[in-house]
C-alpha cells in the first residue's frame, strides 16, 4: 500500500478482509431533474434524453431519466470510500434497469474472492445498485489490488 | 445485415485537456464529499500532483466532442433510442486535473439480436498521457432498441 493517505480517508486493511465481508453501504439523495441537469453538464453527455422530458416523451420514453454513467459514477464513490482509488485494478458494471427522477439509489458490495498473489491481494467484489423498493438498477465487479506492507 | 466494415479499425485520436473547473463541476454533480475529487490543496497534501479524476471520468473525457455519439450514428445507429448496458475500466495510471490525454477509440463488435430488434455496439478506448503512459483501457456496449 501506498505511504501517502488520501485526505479524510480511513484506508481498510485489505490483509484483514475477508471473504463476504460488506463496503460500508453508500446510500444517494434521491435523483431530481437538478441532479441531472449537473450531470449532463458535468459528464459531457449532453443527450437530452436525460435533462428535457419534451425530448424523452417525443422519443417514447415516460420522462427523462438518468446517465447510466452517473449510477455507476455513485457506484465508484462506493469504491473510493473504502479503498484508494489506485488499488482499482478494474471495474465493471451491467446497467440492469433504468434510473428515474425521484429514486433514491443504494450502492453496496462484498467481497468475493481474496486471492494471494506474488506481492499481495487480490480482492474480487461484487458489487449492486438498488433503489428504494429495492428493484436492482446495476450490477457490477470491482478488483482491488494491494501490495503486502 | 449490419455494416461490419468500421469494426477493428481505430478511429483517429482524440486530445482532450482535463479541465480543473470541469473536474470540480463533476464532483458537485455526484455529491462527492472526498476534497482530492475537488480541492487543488487538498489533493496535493494526499501525494497527488493535481486533483484525481475519478475512476469513471475517462468516459466524460471521451465524449469531450461535438458529437460524442459520431461513431454509433457513422454505423446508422439511431443514437435517440440507445442505451448504455455495460461499462469496464482497467487502470494503469492516474489522471489528474491539467493533464493531457490522447483517447483512441476502436469498434470491437457490432451485431444483432432477435433478427435486428436489438442492435449492439462495443467499442473499446485507450486513454495515454502527456508522458505517454496508459492510464486508462475502458470498454462500453451500447444497444438500440429498434
Amino acid at each position: 500500500m501506498g505511504a501517502i493517505m488520501e485526505a479524510g480517508l480511513e484506508d481498510v486493511d485489505v490483509e484483514r478482509v475477508e471473504v463476504g465481508d460488506e463496503l460500508p453501504v453508500l446510500t444517494k439523495p434521491p435523483i431530481t431533474r437538478t441532479t441531472l441537469a449537473y450531470f449532463c453538464g458535468a459528464s459531457n453527455d449532453h443527450n437530452p434524453i436525460h435533462v428535457d422530458s419534451d425530448f424523452a416523451r417525443a422519443a417514447g420514453k415516460d420522462d427523462v431519466f438518468a446517465h447510466g454513467m452517473l449510477d455507476m459514477a455513485y457506484m465508484g464513490q462506493l469504491l473510493t470510500n473504502w479503498v484508494l482509488q489506485s488499488s482499482i485494478v478494474s471495474f465493471e458494471v451491467k446497467f440492469a434497469a433504468i434510473v428515474y427522477v425521484g429514486d433514491e439509489i443504494t450502492c453496496r458490495g462484498v467481497v468475493s474472492e481474496k486471492i494471494v498473489t506474488d506481492t499481495g491481494f487480490d480482492l474480487k467484489i461484487k458489487l449492486k445498485a438498488v433503489d428504494q423498493h429495492e428493484v436492482v438498477k446495476l450490477t457490477g465487479e470491482a478488483v482491488i489490488r494491494q501490495a503486502l506492507k | 445485415m449490419v455494416d461490419t466494415q468500421y469494426i477493428n479499425q481505430p478511429f483517429p485520436p482524440l486530445t482532450v485537456d482535463v479541465e480543473m473547473g470541469q473536474l470540480k463541476f463533476f464532483a458537485k454533480a455526484v455529491g462527492e464529499t472526498n476534497p482530492i475529487y475537488f480541492d487543488e490543496e487538498a489533493a496535493q497534501q494526499a501525494g497527488h500532483r493535481s486533483i484525481l479524476a475519478p475512476p469513471t471520468y475517462a468516459v466524460t473525457l471521451g465524449c469531450a466532442v461535438p458529437d460524442p455519439f459520431a461513431r454509433a450514428r457513422q454505423l446508422g445507429m439511431d443514437v435517440t433510442k440507445i442505451l448504455h448496458t455495460n461499462q469496464r475500466f482497467e487502470y494503469f495510471a492516474p489522471i489528474y486535473g491539467s493533464d493531457q490525454i490522447t483517447l483512441v477509440a476502436t469498434i470491437l463488435d457490432f451485431y444483432e439480436k432477435r433478427r435486428g430488434q436489438f442492435l449492439f455496439m462495443v467499442e473499446e478506448t485507450v486513454a495515454h498521457n502527456q508522458f505517454g503512459e496508459l492510464t486508462t483501457r475502458f470498454k462500453q456496449t451500447i444497444v438500440e432498441h429498434r
